[in-house]
């Protein structure tokens, strides 16, 4: 069987987000970029899933510009056959992201969807969901533990009230979420053999799927800088100051 | 321990100016003479650029020479200097433009451009990786390896994913030998690696010790009615004393940025003193901070220069490798700019490996061609006209020194028949705290001056936790047994990260505590500690800061 893992090219977790002057969003320029990290774990997992002997081939796909192919190297040489470059410079929302996705589990057939349960930049934690919806198959979102037996997938989720494990028949899609696993370092020889694996560019309008954003960015603004706190002695002085602020 | 290896013709250590451009050049060479070459280059920053950090002025020579077509490539030189001030200030509130005439011409800047060192260095990365040099970024080059007759055959990549305690974490990976017949070390100032070299082949024979500083630099978004793209600033005087070197600058570079920075001389001798401290306040004179009042602070960081010039240039070669760069050490420090010089010594080295691999094996071969080369090439004559720059700054202070150097260099040329020599190491050059006075540095306002950890957090530094300290201690004892007493541990006030710091255990007794994830490897500390028992080794690749356009 086949496992198609989507990663998403975004700011790296480590740098200090910053929103452009003019509040169009938030700046990229010169800024690293990396995998988005719930991804790495999706194709980690897929790779496990693979070592085990229960899965031919992984195949990782991602959309946007030609700098994510960085993003698909990388998963490359962490061990994933092939990648799927569907090109664009325009912004993918969910919506449209699943759509594609879709576009291309229709081509690829695979038995597995894996994605991140959600990308660090705009935290949307949709994807996944959405494509559920449009494919029919049954989904199994923030999974902490992944078992395949045969034709179905054994998943623990990580839900509100504890751990919940479902049962599913495949194919299907799962998302992955931080305790899933634990990504490998890749290897120096792995990196160079990267370069050599098939990389297949499609340009999205090869796709025929519909691309409509639904939602509108109206503006982007810096979370408010935290005022100094101030000490309070007693309960009651607690409550003139909350009321005095006028918050209860 | 049996370890896997893969062998290359040329291994290069750092992927700086230095480092990139050897492996550019290398590549050109080889496609001139149909030669096939295998070239790698190893670089511990996350991402290249990750851990450049410049002011910068770029001087275009070496970049013509090595890619004379740069501006078609797109390459980021996009601001040339327009206006070059210099201010002398005098105190707090005031300063003293220089008339250009006064100026030692070594620091004029015409036809230069201000750049992100960083981006330049992205750019070089993807013209090398399009002639065929395989570049690893993330990865350390942790050990020297040396073949049975003592020559270097290689460098060994960095353990990934061993616990503080020492032991073999799940994700446990182990380094890799990267095999060469030449090494070149390009690590930039005071290289890890080629510190050792230093000591294992005796390089410094000929030449007097080093001599560093450390620069400590801001990003700025200023408002655009302030800004003035392609204007150069530099200062000297206020707030260091006349015997404390060093200065500031301030470059308006393109998107209405300016790139800021002050440089301590290593040498100060002053254990109260804190280069952190005398940057925030040198931003609260007039002449720098009219230009960011309403402005904001977009990045931070530090990194050690070495400016001891021509008279602490090493030897370069060695049995199976080459010394390029800062590694080796060719800043010209009158007129503060390295870069030029770390491209076409990392050039040099290119071309005296091409050219001896003509006459044959190259492997464990120790080639002073690279001597020779330096000695007759255009670097040299910069080094040797203004070598008497830093040595006069010491002699003199920063006020007789800087008008020695205008005689020498606008009315001598450089030619002055004597050298003069600074032979006193920058470790021991701290008089005792209590013979010192305490310097109060004012409180930060949050405004144009900040405190050390929130300039930390905009370095975007990051370490695994769980990995064992990269800065280690000779004799743990120290610190608290002398250097505190005696100095006040001055790695509490030199450290720009706030990496060490003397605290209170829970019976009161001090401890000395290293926070190593916040180290931006500046390499400050293995340079000032007055007891020499500080050595940085490099951490888990990828770690360090996440410098953007730095
Ligand atoms: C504040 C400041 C301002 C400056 N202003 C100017 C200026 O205006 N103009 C100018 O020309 N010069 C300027 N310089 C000097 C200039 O930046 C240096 O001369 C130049 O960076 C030297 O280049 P390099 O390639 O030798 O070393 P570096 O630029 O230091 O690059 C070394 C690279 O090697 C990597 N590395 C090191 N050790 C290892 C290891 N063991 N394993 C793997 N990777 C490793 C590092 O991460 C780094 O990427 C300035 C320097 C500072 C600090
Ligand atoms: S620990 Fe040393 S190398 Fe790291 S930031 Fe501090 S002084 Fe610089």
């Amino acid at each position: 069987m086949k496992i198609l893992v989507g990663v998403k090219r975004v700011v790296d977790f480590n740098v200090r987000i910053q929103v452009k002057p003019d509040g169009s969003g938030v700046a990229t320029d010169g800024v690293k970029m990396s995998m988005n990290p719930f991804d790495e774990i999706a194709v980690e997992e897929a790779l496990r899933i693979k070592e085990a002997g229960n899965a031919e081939e992984v195949i990782v796909a991602t959309i946007g510009p030609k700098a994510c192919q960085e993003q698909l190297r990388t998963a490359l040489a962490m061990g994933a056959d092939r990648a799927i470059h569907v090109l664009t410079d325009d912004e993918i929302q969910p919506l449209t992201g699943a759509r594609i996705l879709k576009a291309l589990a229709d081509k690829e057939e695979p038995q597995i969807v894996m994605l991140g349960k959600q990308a660090i930049d705009d935290d949307n934690n949709q994807t996944a969901q959405m494509l559920g919806a449009l494919s029919h198959w049954p989904q199994a979102t923030f999974a902490s533990e992944v078992k395949i037996e045969g034709n179905t997938a054994i998943v623990t989720r990580e839900v509100d009230a504890g751990l919940e494990t479902l049962s599913i028949d495949l194919p299907a899609i799962i998302s992955a979420d931080l305790r899933l696993n634990e990504p490998r370092y890749v290897k120096l020889p792995d990196i160079m053999k990267a370069k050599r694996k098939p990389l297949e560019a499609i340009a999205l309008a090869d796709l025929n799927v519909e691309v409509a954003p639904t939602v509108k960015v109206i503006k982007t603004t810096a979370p408010a800088k935290r005022e100094a706190g101030i000490k309070v002695g007693s309960v009651a002085e607690l409550v003139t100051a909350l009321k005095e602020k006028g918050l209860i | 321990m049996e370890r896997e290896s893969m062998e290359f013709d040329v291994v290069i250590v750092g992927a700086g100016p230095a480092g990139l451009s050897a492996a550019c050049k290398l590549m050109q060479l080889a496609e001139k003479n149909e030669q096939e070459l295998m070239v790698c280059v190893i670089e511990k920053g996350s991402e290249v650029g990750a851990h450049i950090l410049s002011g910068a002025v770029l001087e275009p020579t070496a970049m013509n020479e090595l890619f004379p077509n740069w501006k078609e490539l797109g390459a980021p030189l996009n601001t040339e200097v327009k206006g070059d001030d210099v201010y002398y200030l005098t105190g707090e509130d005031k300063g003293i433009r220089t008339p250009n005439f006064f100026i030692p011409k070594p620091m004029h800047n015409d036809g230069n451009y201000i750049v992100s060192m960083g981006n330049v260095c992205r750019w070089m990365a993807e013209q090398a990786e399009g002639m065929g040099v395989e570049i690893f970024p993330g990865f350390t080059a942790s050990e020297i390896l040396y073949n049975d007759d003592g020559s270097v055959k290689g460098i060994l990549t960095g353990d990934m994913g061993i616990a503080e305690d020492g032991s073999e974490k799940d994700s446990y990976m182990p380094g890799m030998e990267l095999l060469a017949k030449q090494t070149i070390f390009a690590e930039g100032c005071r290289g890890h690696l080629g510190k050792q070299l230093m000591e294992s082949f005796d390089l410094n024979k000929d030449a007097d010790p080093q001599h560093y500083g450390l620069g400590i630099k801001e990003v700025w978004t200023i408002d655009p009615e302030k800004h003035q793209e392609g204007l150069v600033v530099h200062t000297a005087g206020w707030p260091l004393d006349n015997h404390t070197e060093g200065g500031g600058f301030l470059y308006h570079m393109e998107n209405n940025q300016v790139s800021l920075g002050f440089i301590v001389a290593l040498n100060y001798t002053n254990p109260h003193l804190s280069p952190f401290d005398e940057m925030q306040r040198w931003k609260s004179n007039p002449k720098i901070s009219q230009f960011l009042e309403g402005g904001e602070r977009v990045s931070y960081g530090a990194r050690a220069v070495n400016k001891g010039g021509m008279q602490s240039v090493p030897k370069l070669s060695f049995p199976g490798g080459l010394l390029v760069g800062c590694d080796a050490g060719f800043l010209n420090g009158a007129k503060i700019k390295g870069n030029h010089t770390a491209m076409k010594t990392g050039m040099l080295a290119a071309e005296t490996v091409i050219e001896s691999l003509k006459a044959g094996d190259v492997a464990g071969k120790e080639l002073s061609l690279m001597d020779e080369k330096y000695k007759s090439s255009w670097v040299f004559d910069e080094l040797h006209k203004t070598r008497n720059f830093g040595p006069a700054l010491h002699k003199f202070g920063t006020f007789l020194g800087g008008t020695f150097s205008w005689f020498d260099q606008n009315i001598f040329a450089g030619k002055l028949p004597f050298t003069w020599r600074n032979t006193t190491p920058d470790h021991a050059t701290l008089k005792p705290a209590a013979k010192c006075p305490v310097i109060n540095y004012p409180k930060p306002d949050g405004k144009i001056t900040f405190d050390k950890l929130s300039s930390v957090f905009l370095s975007s530094t990051n370490h695994e936790e769980d990995q064992p300290c990269h800065l280690k201690l000779t004799d743990p004892s120290i610190p608290l047994s002398q250097n505190l007493p005696l100095y006040n541990e001055p790695a509490q006030l030199y450290c720009p990260a706030g990496v060490y710091e003397v605290v209170k255990d829970e019976e009161g007794n001090d401890k000395f505590q290293i926070n190593g994830q916040n180290c931006v490897h500046c390499k400050t500390c293995d340079i000032k500690d007055p007891a020499q028992n500080i050595t940085w080794v490099t951490p888990e690749g990828g770690g360090g800061p996440n410098y953007g356009n730095m």
